[in-house]
């Protein structure tokens, strides 16, 4: 599939990267994308989603290839340097301060550039109505599902240039999962260049623009969310049958 | 600097009974926290519950050596008794504290003077192996353990293990009392038995979800490594007399660092460690004062034989940090590397 | 049956209820009954159960939103936590106060959200600990080889049987931590059958797992039911629920909320309000607005 002529956000070229010495999860994985896109990742469980995910964000050792940043070079560098050049990544779980209230967590995403805070909660809030309501609220207090929310608002408000969500849904019971692929939808539309990795690939790929099937640590199958979702070998090998 | 003296001495604690003692009580070691996964910081209490339980029999209660023995046996199960049943539900880490402190209570216990007609208080006992008599135990023959001897006198053996009858009886007993028991905790760990044991180290309540007790199994894991901490004492006390100040925390931690060295959930690590251990610090307790003497060292040389016990510390640390598997350990099996 | 085909409907128990369905209601052939179970921790009221019956040798799914207290309801009912109130049988016997390894031993058997694979054994080790006819646990008996060999040596076979079934008899040797997230989940199940059990709980089995994968755990336990055994399980996967549930149950802020054979249970309100949420069957995609179908209705 041809990537278009503009820079994509984040690039990455045959990354290898692991946890272990000596053992690599990702075996030379390739995947870009561009702005404003909404790519998401799939893949059976030790393909490597997460870790990908990790790598680009400094917290998993790269051993080979690159990534870059609109065509910057950011291969290894720590995560607290990638904040401060716009990648928000939104973690699967302890996701959120239990002890301070929603807006001090909202702060929290934006203590390198806390002039703009106003600004910056009045666009969350124009997407999550509900958390302006409850700004006072003890985040240790909340759902699963509510949580997720304020993890997503944090790195949103450092004005990403990408937005990293590693499985939004995973915990959550049906109707949250929907509300919270919804939610990545609204917060694509609005302008921010987001990759997800999720584990309900069906969902995922309905929302998405492009995905990328990941298995052992390799990009397996790529395409656009609708292709994906319909590719026969893609559901025998990863979506299954039974979702109707 | 006389090098074949160092080096002789050195290799003498290779057969030495303190070595065979260390080894025991590493056994026991090996069980609680090797296979079960129980931390035991009191290790010292029940080697000293061994070694005086002993010499108490055969002093105090008049008995002859080979029932003395029991007394130090049967004083570390109820001692093991009185640990686990409170601790043993909880988790992991209070066993830990509990063992620490119970330790130092026997340590305690053993040194007041209240009980000076029993435990002989600071000075500790002694002359309950044998010919020789005590303050409190006049009687020569007092136990009969050296009586036991079938060797004649005389010296045996070639350098560096030359020595009396009475030394070589303690290690063919010592060697006898080893064989035992590694065949018995070989046999045990390769069994089902051991095979609830090592599931109970990584996850207690996936093995109580497949219809296991697992406080009883937890419970005689504990014993089962006490009495043979106490078959260490026993050793100890065989071999010289009994005295508190033996028994105190450092000498928890030099087990630990032995077992480690040689591979805690292994069944040939605690010998190896022991004895790779006992070498290493006579080794160093004489090289360092020679060195001092020669001006090489800045301190001199009774300080010098002391630095030993730092680098044993040193290497406790390294051990953990870099090899927690020890020499013969596997991996794979151990629940604290992640 | 290749993967791409869909999987054959199961034939679905029916009659298991007396009396007009409702939260609670009394089943035919009951294997588990509860009554007043309760568990508080502080303020908070995790478990509040009136009343509720399992019925024998059907799949019964037990639904809810997360914090509805069902992981809670299973600790209790098994043993692992004890209730502030409450008695519950299984076949009769009470089980209320009983250890949960007894309750195994009774022929209860759960597994758990996070799988208790236990990786520092090998495979055919996590499934001989399954077994309770080993002898040689015992301390005394384990010294003697001659007292528990032949034992261990039917086991293993019965172990090997097992993981053939289950594709992982090639791992029998591997240590468990090197078997992939979806292959523990089968080993554990595995591992749960080594006691013949009666009643098997499974908390989200499917969790994790790759969706492909999961067609095969469902074969396994639309088998259990075939063998006789009755099944509760836990899971968010509606897809799967209506696939294979006989029975549904659903549970929120601890109480029983409503019963029913799937269909039904997905059909009701305060279900979809509280759980379901009203797009189960719709494609995002289209509820977003970002793409237009070029028919309208479902997408396969």
């Amino acid at each position: 599939m041809a990537q278009s002529t503009e820079t994509p956000v984040i690039l990455a070229k045959d990354l290898i990267a692991g946890y272990l010495p000596g053992v690599n999860i990702l075996n030379g994985t390739n995947l870009y994308a561009n702005k404003g896109e909404l790519v998401g990742i799939i893949g059976p469980n030790g393909a490597g989603k997460s870790t990908f995910l990790k790598a680009i964000f400094g917290l998993v050792q790269v051993r080979g290839g690159t990534i870059t940043l609109n065509g910057e070079d950011i291969t290894g560098l720590k995560a607290n340097n990638l904040v401060s050049r716009g990648v928000g990544f939104v973690p699967q779980s302890n996701n959120v301060f239990p002890s301070l209230t929603i807006e001090e967590n909202l702060q929290m995403g934006m203590y390198q550039d806390s002039k703009r805070f106003t600004e910056r909660l009045e666009f969350v809030t124009s997407i999550f109505a509900e958390l302006g309501k409850r700004l006072k609220q003890r985040a240790g207090s909340l759902s699963g599902g509510e949580r997720q929310m304020v993890a997503m608002s944090r790195a949103l408000m450092m004005d990403p240039a990408v937005l990293l969500l590693d499985e939004p849904s995973a915990g959550l019971s049906p109707v949250r999962q929907d509300e919270a692929f919804i939610r990545v939808s609204e917060i694509n539309k609005a302008g921010v260049t987001t990759i997800m990795v999720e584990q309900n690939a069906r969902r995922c790929l309905q929302i998405c623009d492009r995905g990328y099937v990941l298995d052992q640590g390799t990009d397996a199958y790529t395409g656009t969310g609708r292709d994906l979702l319909n590719d026969p070998k893609v559901i025998g090998l990863y979506l299954g049958t039974l979702g109707a | 600097m006389d090098v074949l003296g160092i080096l002789s001495s050195t290799a003498s604690f290779i057969l030495d009974p303190t070595t065979m003692a260390y080894a025991l009580a590493g056994l026991g070691l090996a069980i609680h926290f090797g296979f079960a996964g129980l931390l035991n910081m009191g290790m010292a209490g029940f080697m000293a519950l061994g070694a005086y339980g002993y010499a108490i029999g055969v002093l105090t209660l008049g008995l002859p050596w080979y029932l003395a023995a029991f007394v130090g046996i049967g004083a570390s199960i109820i001692f093991a008794l009185i640990l686990g049943i409170p601790t043993l539900r909880l988790r992991g880490d209070y066993l830990a504290i509990v063992t620490i402190a119970a330790a130092e209570i026997i340590r305690l216990l053993l040194l007041t003077s209240a009980f000076i007609d029993v435990t002989g208080s600071a000075d500790g006992l002694s002359g309950f192996n044998g010919p020789g008599g005590t303050i409190t135990n006049p009687i020569a023959g007092a136990g009969g353990f050296n009586g036991s001897n079938p060797i004649p006198d005389g010296e045996f053996g070639f350098e560096p293990f030359l020595d009396d009858e009475r030394t070589w009886y303690l290690r063919i007993v010592g060697a006898i009392i080893l064989a035992v028991s590694v065949f018995v905790v070989w046999r045990l760990v390769n069994s089902p038995w051991g095979r609830v044991i090592k599931g109970i180290r990584e996850d207690e309540e996936a093995v109580r979800s497949l219809g296991k007790n697992v406080f009883a199994y937890k419970m005689q894991a504990l014993i089962i490594g006490g009495v043979f901490g106490a078959l260490g004492g026993l050793m100890l006390a065989f071999s010289t007399n009994v005295n508190s100040g033996v028994y105190v925390t450092s000498l928890t931690f030099f087990l630990w660092t032995a077992l480690l060295l040689g591979g805690a959930a292994t069944v040939f690590g605690p010998l190896v460690g022991s004895v790779i251990f006992w070498v290493l610090q006579a080794f160093l307790g004489l090289l360092f004062p020679a060195l001092a003497k020669l001006g090489l060292l800045p301190f001199d040389s009774i300080q010098a034989a002391q630095v030993r016990f730092i680098l044993i510390g040193v290497a406790l640390v390294l051990l953990v940090v870099f090899r927690p598997q020890g020499i013969f350990g596997n991996k794979k099996e151990l629940t604290f590397v992640k | 049956m290749s993967s791409n085909d869909k999987p054959a409907t199961p034939v679905k128990s029916t009659g298991l209820h007396v009396g007009a369905i409702k939260p609670g209601v009394a089943k035919k052939d009951p294997i588990l009954i509860a009554d007043s179970v309760r568990r508080q921790f502080g303020g908070l009221t995790a478990v509040d159960v009136e009343h509720v019956e399992i019925p024998r040798n059907a799949i019964t799914a037990l639904i809810g939103p997360n914090g509805a207290g069902k992981t809670t309801f299973f600790n209790l009912l098994t043993g692992f936590d004890n209730p502030n109130t409450g008695t519950w049988s299984f076949n009769g016997k009470s089980l209320a106060g009983v250890a949960a390894f007894k309750v195994a031993r009774m022929g209860l058997i759960r597994t758990f959200q996070l799988t208790k694979a236990l990786s520092l054994l090998t495979v055919m080790d996590n499934m001989k600990l399954g077994s309770t006819q080993q002898r040689g646990e015992k301390l005394w008996a384990s010294m003697f080889h001659f007292l528990w060999k032949k034992k261990d040596v039917e086991i293993e076979a019965q172990a090997l049987d097992l993981l053939k079934r289950f594709n992982l008899d090639a791992k029998k040797d591997d240590y468990a931590a090197s078997l992939s997230g979806g292959q523990r989940k089968l080993l554990e199940m595995a591992r749960a059958l080594m006691t013949k059990p009666e009643l098997v709980m499974l908390d989200e089995p499917m969790a994790g797992v790759n969706p492909a994968l999961t067609q095969s755990l469902l074969e396994h336990i639309l088998n259990l039911k075939k063998e006789g055994m009755t099944v509760l399980f836990v899971e968010h996967d509606m897809h799967m629920v209506r696939h294979i549930a006989d029975w549904v149950i659903v549970m929120a802020e601890g109480k029983v909320v409503a019963e029913g054979d799937p269909h039904e249970v997905m059909r009701n309100p305060a279900v979809i309000d509280a759980y379901l949420g009203s797009h189960q069957d719709d494609d995002l995609g289209t509820i977003t607005g970002r793409i237009t179908l070029p028919k309208p209705g479902k997408e396969k």
